[in-house]
């Protein structure tokens, strides 16, 4: 063994053998506890009467419906809150505009306000004692405990996700590309498409995959405007909480572990994503790749 | 074509960025616009390219009044300081990528031709397939002037076109664009705030100072006869010496320099390092020789006079000078300007 090697050398900053043992171990148990446990127990319970049982509970017609309105509800809100994401995001980095500011903070709301806040108010906007309740009744909308309800609280949850991705990547980007996509004479439209787009695809994507999981996931607000009618209103999570109170513990983690399941699979999208982002920069990185 | 600018403004909320500028480009000329940051180069760059509109004044090019004509219109090839070369399309697509948007529609054989064209200008065959990340700084720079010239821009526009290049590089590219010109004879507009750059490449150079130009002319021009202290001190490292005028002559120490058309009075010489000189003996004024800086062409004498003025000098790499020597600067030519 060298020299070099035999010295003892005093630890580099913040490289102390007993705070970085200490740290990861704590990190460790902390995730196993925390995160990892409740996992494996959703799919040990969801089993525990058999997989009769199990299958029983995924084709009851309650948990179907459920399955199906938390899809829509997903398949409306995300292109929704996806296209004003993007919309925010350009507004707010391309252009200069009076209470720029103020909206970068509103669009944050969501973020900080239990979502059960958010339920609440809908239910002063849109309830029969609401603001537009007597309006909507004189027209026959029905919006709170009706699937539109459901989707404008999962929206409100949801609203900043894109944004949020895109507005720091957009603005480190600056106005450059797509000035100088003008100057060579493409349209605004075609700007957007073949230059801005390209360049955000990612955070795009990404911000998509997490304004979804969290669509399916939304309990809070919901819950305040769904009225839990059990095969109507009821969405996976709401479905999961009553067959737990209706002492159906095996039939509430079944139902727990299809949305756990729809959690992971996303986890899983984020995950291939982010190597496909990262792979695309290894690539142009490599000069021998052809990449034509 | 031809540029006119006409008493052109340009306000950014309060801050007055281009002061009623008045230009004239002759067709196929390449013309620097040389000043300090903040000294509106940039924004009238912009505003010839249709980045930025005047809020006064009329832009021209030949006949045409280009002033309200959006950049998508213009005709113009602009090249951006950073580039602004598109990460996700290779070299080729880059260059490609005007044509493929035009509202002259092309066909791709034609396209690739043309694409394979520019490769050869910018002496870049076979990067076609390469993406930005892949090349060099110099050579992204090529591509983004491939890129400007491939719709057959009326007018060059280029901001700061080597500034983020080492300086070798900086200097191949400026001969080399120089050449481009040459053989292309597009008119050509750049921006730049290194004043080697700007005599090195251009046929006129245009000196800019708070949004106003103060003096242009071509390089010898401006380089012999600047107008103003503000014109002398940018171009170059100068001396500044006080010195007293009296009937057309400049007296500082034991020396004098001619001074016509200066008023009597209180009044500066400026004088380049290389206008000055160390010797034993005087006339001259005389200093001691602070300190000495060798550099690669010759030795760089910093002195200070009794005055408490330093100056800068430079002498042969032969010569024997130390630090704590006294002895006289001599002056072999100085402007003058009035305090």
């Amino acid at each position: 063994m060298s020299t070099l090697a035999t010295r003892k050398k005093p630890p580099r900053v913040g490289d102390n053998p007993i705070f970085r043992r200490s740290l990861i171990g704590i990190v460790l148990v902390l995730v196993a506890f925390v995160i990892v446990a409740p996992l494996i127990i959703i799919g040990v319970e969801a089993f525990s009467k058999g997989w009769a049982t199990y299958r029983d509970t995924i084709i009851h017609p309650d948990t179907l419906h459920a399955i199906m309105l938390t899809v829509l509800a997903a398949l409306i809100a995300v292109p929704v809150n996806t296209a004003f994401g993007i919309a925010a995001a350009w507004a707010i980095t391309k252009f200069d505009f009076w209470g720029k500011r103020f909206l970068l903070v509103l669009i944050e709301i969501p973020f900080s306000v239990s979502p059960i806040v958010a339920g609440v108010a809908y239910l002063f906007v849109y309830g029969l004692q609401g603001l537009f309740g007597p309006l909507l009744d004189a027209w026959d909308i029905k919006i709170l405990f009706a699937i539109p309800g459901i989707v404008i609280a999962s929206m409100f949850v949801t609203a900043p996700f894109v944004a949020r991705e895109l507005i720091p990547l957009m603005q480190a980007q600056g106005r450059d590309l797509e000035e100088a996509a003008t100057s060579l004479g493409a349209s605004g439209f075609r700007t957007f498409l073949s230059v801005t787009l390209p360049n955000v695809k990612w955070a795009l994507l990404y911000g998509v995959i997490l304004c979804n999981a969290r669509v399916m996931g939304e309990f809070g607000a919901v819950s305040v405007v769904s009225g839990n009618i059990r095969g109507q209103t009821n969405t996976l999570p709401l479905h999961i909480e009553l067959l737990y109170h209706d002492y159906q513990a095996a039939g509430a983690f079944a139902s727990a572990s299809i949305l756990a399941l729809l959690a992971v699979f996303t986890i899983i999208a984020k995950v291939l994503l982010e190597r496909q982002g990262a792979g695309r920069v290894r690539k142009t990185a490599n000069p021998a790749e052809k990449t034509s | 074509m031809k540029i006119r600018l006409e008493n052109v403004v340009k306000t950014f909320e309060t801050f007055r960025a281009v002061k009623d500028v008045s230009l004239d480009i002759d067709s196929g000329e390449l013309v620097a616009l040389l000043g300090p940051s903040g000294s509106g180069k940039t924004t009238i760059l912009r505003m010839v390219a249709g980045l930025e509109y005047s809020d006064g004044g009329t832009i021209h090019f030949g006949d045409q009044d280009a002033t309200d004509i959006p950049v998508r219109d213009r005709g113009v090839g602009f090249v951006f300081q950073h580039y602004a070369l598109f990460p996700h399309m290779t070299v080729a697509d880059n260059i490609a990528f005007g044509m493929k948007v035009s509202k002259v529609k092309r066909d791709k054989a034609a396209i690739d031709a043309r694409v394979t064209d520019l490769l050869r200008l910018v002496r870049l065959e076979g990067l076609g397939d390469r993406f930005p990340a892949q090349i060099s700084g110099g050579q992204r720079q090529r591509v983004a002037l491939a890129r400007a010239l491939a719709v057959d821009p009326k007018v060059l526009l280029l901001d700061e076109p080597f500034g983020a290049l080492d300086a070798n590089v900086r200097r191949d590219l400026r001969r080399w664009l120089r050449e481009i010109h040459s053989e292309l004879g597009i008119t050509t507009l750049f921006v730049t705030h290194d004043q080697e750059e700007a005599l090195d490449l251009a046929d006129r150079v245009v000196i800019l100072k708070d949004g106003q130009i103060v003096q242009q002319g071509t390089p010898e021009e401006v380089c012999r006869d600047p107008q103003s202290a503000f014109v002398m001190k940018f171009l170059g490292d100068a001396n500044v010496i006080a010195a007293e005028v009296r009937d057309g002559r400049a007296y500082a120490g034991d020396v004098s320099v001619e001074a016509q058309g200066v008023a009597d009075g209180r009044a500066e010489l400026y004088a380049r390092p290389s206008d000055l000189d160390w010797s034993h003996a005087g006339p001259g004024i005389a200093a001691t020789i602070s300190r000495v800086l060798d550099r690669a062409d010759g030795r760089r004498v910093l002195a200070t006079t009794v005055a408490s003025e330093t100056l800068e000098f430079d002498v042969e790499p032969e010569r024997i000078v130390k630090a704590g020597e006294a002895g006289f600067v001599t002056l072999r030519r100085a402007k003058v300007f009035p305090v």
